[in-house]
């Protein structure tokens, strides 16, 4: 049954026409075209799909659009403001934090919303924060890095870095 | 080389070309594409491990509204594999499955939905036959046979070689063990599901983009299944999602979307689902293994004789070089004056196994390992010492006739030695308790271990999966007026960074930025032939076309802005954008200016550079694997915690350093090490392809165990940059040899914490706790496989050393 | 991509009206809150209701309140609120715990604790796809005619697979259901039965809407989750453990309830008898471990072998009773 929906998406209204059946991630890739969004398995056990509902990390594979409504989504075509990236788009580049990417999108809004709510967080709280995103190719170090330099740049405290290139 | 050696590009850490486009979003993986008109397709897939195919109706899913193409087996009758030697796959099975998930017939249809009704609705009658499950079942021959070309029933391949005089090697041994070992199957869960699109124009092009790590393979199997001249079919890589060898074979959905492509003149896109790529599979080969050392009282090795039996699956994929690598690197790290391979694979009916990180090698490697591990216990030597004592030397090569141009690992040994304390930990720590859980009438803790472990690694198979003349790499440059400069090549980029490469290498020759460096790859249209992201070859091979390619470009400009200059060329350097004299400074030019003068001169500026490595192979059938260019080395301290009470295992900690030859990034270089090291905790601890009743027990992304972030050590990693000879700026390989140390260091460390010897992989605290318990009733404290089977290989092909390898006593 | 059956999405606003819409459907609907245990099991096609009826709409089901000493969790509260929220962390720790630990953070910022306390029993024949289900030949629970794991029997093993029910139950909350007869509250524990199939004595028609747990006037509770990775992982043994001492240091009241280890919670009734009116010795919470073990009977239809689970559950009942032995942290000493 399909039914119009009004969705805010990266602070853009969206009107779309689709079944009900059909999932946030889907439509996003399939209707909106916002393919930044990843799947790896569609069961809410990778964490690749991950988008934000309100600023809160949320599979994208297990949410109706049809409950969305009247809610702010991001995904990763949302996080940078044009061409100026998101501090932690910035760092995760710099850093080596984005191997193959595919794990990248869901991985970065993760991490805003740790450093949204924690600016400071430890590297353990990283671990926690991120536990849910699974990533076959980093072995994660090179993640946590790119969060705690993030954290620094936002604070205005990173003075040991240094841009090469 | 570039002015004093000196470097703008190279050694330093930049970040990767793509590396804004994949934290924005932009980047198109191979699902993220669509076309005008596209259908979906979908593979129905065999419930039967291992059956004939009475009967295919596909007649209701034909008229089912929405659907345009349903092709089974007759469409697609030529078979096809990766090796020549074993083509053996069928994109849609004809006469016989043989695993539950080979593909029996595919839709294309308007949405995804309609083809999974469609599928539904294809009728299949099987005749059910006894399937093979293991290898014990595989050697019994009374179990029906699942190809007919194997070299015996259902034994696919054995291999049998001796180099040197391994009964005076053991005759000179003053210590002689044996072990058996096994190392579970696992695979490669990239996070990217597989996804083929696919695309027929009337006037009888095809081109189909693929998350695969081999385009120029895929390639070859389209144009023998299809029947169409390779001129007419593009295969272009879509960036990987993740690829670890899992996407190095051509495969089936890829065939089957080309053929509904073709047949519907539509656009056929198929994306495999989590449970699928599960079934697509080619991951890790389970191994059982036995192992027999001669040594010195010193560790100094006299003898080694190694068999394996490797579980091959359904199909021959990689399998045949598989299991020759898991004999060939063997020899790579200590001296050995004696080495007696036997090696096997068998078809079993599971998942075809191939090339997993590693090819063939982290199971030896773990056999190997952990028994010098125990020689080391057994003659009281430190494990560390033992090992940095007979290192191969540079220069020389091994028993089995595979040359070492470079070797870090002594130096390897010595900072993971140094770095995790281990000669304290040696003397005075061993058996640590961290934390006492004593309750009752038990006593229980946890406790701490060190174990460590080496190994080694190609820098890209010496010899091509087709044998010829042909090179393995080759680049094309091109610079443009306006001061671009564009780089071709077939080599794809599977996350480690190889089209980066290409703008590091080029930026750096030519004076300029990575940005200001246009990268094109793995599209079989515009780029000449790589054989793709396999065996660690890229860096190497890939490089040494670059680099070739653009020196030959960087000449033409330097010619013609020397002529302007009125300076011989060869004072003329290239740097931060501008051709410039090194004796005069005032003379110089841009890069566009010189550019342009060049192009003047030369007609458009473009440069080819081909990369064949050194043919070394030795003088045996059978020395086409292990061969390469270089090796690369990497020593691994891994700190572990167990719990002795519940048998789990937590690595707290690893330390890895590498010889990967001179780091072009050692970001990237870092970045492979520590992905390598996961994984290999990932194989050592949990990651396991198990089965039950036929099929695979767990296709899925949970239950399935990818370590998380609270399952992954803190990894410290140390490059040890040897300056190869073979290599571009002397670079070697990173992607896979950091792997190899972790799971035997693991398991070391396991027996120094608690005393008990796990000889299988993965550790699970089960098998961790049956191992206390058979200890604590002063049984033998050890788990593994209880012994080999008595399997008669051939009389081994017996192969003289080089002069140059190591000798008996010397 | 796995991909949904088509249903129609009813969002009740209100509960009574919610309580019709069950109602009407019967058989046809089913209820979803979160969505993160129905939404993977229905793309398994484990179920393919015709309506599915979401109650994130419903006011009455949210929120944590202070009634008549009592703490009231109403059923739509999300699993991080539950784990984060002062309330539970000071009095009820084990809840917190076992909220914290359900699957991961993006999971929990969406399941509930209803949804958790009503998790459809779990068994590695039958979380699987349609598709593999169909290569086994299905299985008594869905689709089939026996059980995979005992076949022969006539009953299904699937486990009660939920972190928050045996906590629940060793709290001694009560939960309030509501359907077309008004409104009942029963124990935690009355909510569950044997059965893999027919876990839950809710009828269909009724609605879970909120937990009420007793005040904790000086309970000290702890849960212990077994699983293979530090996350994500359902679990594979789950021990909750509360206890109350007398000024003297005796016990005076013990609850000890296991999960994940069959097709409910089991309560292991022989561990207060142990322990009521004892000091907490090396010796007593021995035997409560012995007792806890020997009731255990894990079936091989779960992660890791069911020998080893079986003797985790010793270990994990020894670690949790000892642990509630220690000296509180200060935070636990807050009056309820």
């Amino acid at each position: 049954m399909k039914q119009v929906l009004h969705l805010r998406i990266n602070g853009q209204p969206y009107e779309v026409y689709v079944p009900v059946h059909k999932t946030l991630l889907e439509v996003l890739r399939e209707d909106l075209n916002l393919t930044g969004t990843k799947h790896g398995c569609e069961l809410g056990e990778c964490g690749a799909c991950t988008v934000l509902v309100d600023g809160t990390p949320r599979l994208a594979c297990l949410a109706l659009p049809i409950e969305l409504q009247g809610h702010e989504i991001t995904t990763i075509e949302g996080l940078a403001a044009g061409n100026t990236l998101h501090t932690l788009q910035t760092t995760f580049a710099e850093l080596g934090a984005a191997q193959c990417g595919y794990c990248t999108p869901g991985m970065l809004l993760s991490a805003k919303a740790l450093l949204d709510h924690h600016p400071h967080p430890t590297r353990d709280e990283i671990k926690h924060a991120l536990v849910g995103n699974l990533c076959r190719c980093t072995g994660y170090a090179k993640i946590y890095e790119a969060v705690e330099r993030a954290a620094l740049r936002q604070a205005d405290k990173e003075t040991w870095f240094q841009v090469d290139e | 080389m570039p002015h004093n050696d000196t470097f703008s590009i190279i050694g330093h850490a930049l970040p990767t070309i793509e590396a804004h486009a994949k934290v924005t979003g932009e980047v198109r993986y191979a699902d993220d594409l669509t076309l005008p008109r596209m259908l979906y397709g979908k593979l129905l897939r065999s419930v039967y491990p291992h059956a004939r195919i009475l009967h295919l109706d596909t007649s209701r899913a034909e008229k089912l509204p929405g659907v345009f193409a349903v092709i089974t087996g007759k469409d697609l009758p030529i078979k096809y594999g990766i090796m020549p030697s074993s083509q053996d796959e069928e994109a849609l099975c004809i006469e016989r499955v043989r695993f539950v998930g080979d593909p029996v017939a595919a839709v294309a249809a308007i949405d995804e939905e309609t083809a999974n009704r469609a599928l539904a609705l294809i009728e299949v009658e099987y005749a059910p036959l006894a399937p093979v499950m293991s290898i014990r079942d595989a050697l019994d021959e009374r179990l029906p046979q699942l190809h007919d070309y194997a070299d015996h029933h259902n034994i696919h391949k054995f291999v049998s070689l001796e180099f040197g005089d391994i009964e005076a090697g053991f005759q000179a041994a003053e210590y002689i063990r044996e072990d058996t070992f096994f190392y579970e199957g696992n695979t490669h869960l990239p996070l990217e599901q597989h996804a083929a699109l696919a695309q027929f124009s009337s006037d009888g092009k095809l081109t189909l983009w693929s998350s695969t790590q081999a385009p120029h393979y895929v390639h070859r199997a389209l144009e023998k299944t299809l029947q169409i001249p390779r001129a007419r079919i593009r295969v272009i890589a879509a960036p990987v999602g993740g690829g670890f060898g899992g996407k190095a074979d051509p495969l089936a959905h890829e065939i089957a979307a080309c053929k509904l492509a073709m047949l519907t003149g539509r656009p056929v896109k198929i994306t495999l689902t989590r449970e699928e790529v599960f079934y697509t599979h080619r991951g890790r080969h389970p191994v059982l293994m036995w192992i027999k050392s001669g040594v010195k009282r010193d560790g100094q090795i006299t003898a080694l004789h190694f068999k394996t039996i490797l579980d091959g699956g359904a199909y021959g994929s990689y399998g045949i070089a598989t299991t020759y690598y898991s004999g060939a690197l063997q020899t790579v790290t200590y001296k050995i004056p004696a080495y007696k391979f036997e090696g096997m694979r068998v078809f079993t009916n599971k998942p075809p196994c191939g090339p997993k990180r590693g090819h063939g090698t982290p199971q030896p490697r773990f056999g190997f390992e952990v028994h010098l591990d125990k020689i080391a216990h057994d003659l009281g030597l430190d494990p560390a010492e033992m090992r940095r004592r007979y290192v191969v030397e540079d220069g020389t090569q091994t028993v089995n006739h595979l040359t070492i141009t470079s070797c870090g690992l002594r130096e390897c040994i010595d900072r993971v030695v140094e770095a995790s304390g281990w000669k304290n930990w040696q003397a005075v720590g061993k058996r640590q308790e961290v934390e006492n859980l004593s309750r009752g009438t038990q006593h229980a803790a946890r406790r701490r271990g060190l174990g460590l472990a080496c190994s080694s690694y190609l820098s890209g198979a010496g010899l091509p999966i087709y044998w010829n003349d042909l090179p393995h790499s080759g680049v094309i440059v091109k610079v443009d007026r306006g001061g671009g400069v564009a780089v071709f090549c077939g080599s794809t980029d599977i996350g480690q960074g190889s089209n980066s490469l290409l703008a590091y290498l080029v930026a750096e020759e030519l004076g300029l930025r990575p940005a200001d460096i246009q990268v094109f790859t793995a599209d079989t249209d515009l780029t000449p032939v790589d054989l793709g992201s396999y065996s660690s070859r890229v860096t190497v091979m890939t490089g040494n076309a670059c680099l070739q390619a653009t020196r030959q470009i960087k000449q033409k400009i330097l010619q013609a802005a020397a002529e302007k200059l009125l300076v011989p060329a060869e004072s003329l350097s290239m740097r931060k954008g501008i051709v410039i004299c090194e004796d005069d400074e005032q003379r110089q030019l841009s890069f566009v200016q010189a550019v342009n003068l060049a192009e003047a001169k030369f007609g458009t500026l473009s440069s080819t550079g081909s990369y064949t490595p050194p043919k070394r192979a030795g003088p045996f059938k059978g020395s086409g694997v292990g061969p390469s260019p270089s090796y690369s080395y990497t020593a691994c301290v891994a700190a572990v915690v167990v719990d002795t009470e519940t048998g789990e295992v937590k690595v707290e900690k690893l330390w890895l350093a590498h010889d990967g030859g001179r780091a072009l990034n050692p970001q990237l270089v870092i970045g492979q090490a520590e992905g390598g090291a996961y994984m290999g905790v990932g194989e050592a601890l949990m990651e396991e392809s198990a089965f039950r009743r036929g099929m695979l027990k767990i296709p899925s992304l949970l239950d399935y165990k990818s370590p998380t972030t609270l399952d992954t050590p803190a990894i410290q990693t140390i490059l040890v940059e040897t300056l190869d000879p073979e290599g571009p700026y002397g670079a070697k390989e990173a992607g896979q040899g950091p792997l190899l140390p972790v799971p035997p260091a693991i398991a070391n460390a396991v027996f120094d914490a608690i005393g008990v010897r796990i000889d299988q992989v993965p550790i699970t605290p089960e098998l961790v706790l049956r191992a206390l318990e058979e200890k604590a009733k002063g049984n033998a404290p050890r788990v593994g496989p209880k012994d080999f089977p008595n399997v008669k290989y051939p009389n081994p092909i017996k192969v003289e050393p080089p002069t140059n390898a190591p000798r008996l006593g010397v | 991509m796995l991909r949904l059956p088509a249903f129609e999405f009813l969002a009740p606003t209100a509960l009574d009206v919610a309580v019709k819409t069950l109602a009407t459907y019967g058989d046809e609907a089913v209820l979803v809150a979160g969505g993160t245990d129905l939404f993977p099991n229905m793309k398994r096609r484990q179920l393919t209701p015709q309506f599915v009826i979401g109650l994130n709409a419903l006011r009455e089901l949210d929120g944590i309140r202070q009634d008549q000493g009592n703490l009231v969790i109403g059923a739509a509260t999300t699993l991080t609120e539950l784990s984060n929220h002062p309330l539970t962390q000071a009095r009820f720790p084990a809840l917190a715990t076992a909220a914290g630990l359900v699957a991961s953070p993006p999971l929990r910022n969406v399941g509930t604790l209803g949804g958790n306390l009503c998790l459809d029993t779990r068994c590695n024949y039958y979380n699987q796809t349609h598709f593999w289900r169909q290569a086994l030949g299905f299985c008594l629970k869905k689709d089939g005619d026996t059980c995979r794991v005992a076949p022969g029997g006539k009953r299904c093993w699937a486990i009660s697979s939920t972190d928050c029910a045996p906590v629940v139950i060793a709290l001694d909350a009560r939960v309030q259901l509501v359907g077309p007869n008004g409104t009942r509250e029963i124990p935690a524990r009355a909510l569950y039965r044997d059965d893999g199939i027919h876990y839950l004595t809710k009828a269909h028609d009724e609605i879970l809407t909120a937990i009420v747990l007793p005040p904790a006037a000086g309970l000290r509770s702890t849960y212990l989750k077994l699983r293979r990775r530090g996350s994500i992982d359902f679990p594979i043994l789950g021990v909750a453990a509360a206890l109350r001492f007398a000024p003297n240091g005796l016990v005076e009241h013990a609850r000890l309830v296991l999960g994940a280890i069959a097709s409910q919670p089991i309560t292991v009734t022989a561990a207060e008898k142990i322990l009521i009116g004892q000091k907490l010795t090396p010796d007593v919470i021995e035997a409560v471990a012995e007792a806890a073990y020997t009731l255990a009977k894990p079936m091989d239809n779960a992660d890791a072998s069911y020998a080893w689970r079986k003797k985790m559950v010793r270990v994990y009942v020894a670690r949790a009773l000892a642990q509630l032995g220690e000296p509180m942290p200060a935070t636990n000493h807050l009056p309820a």
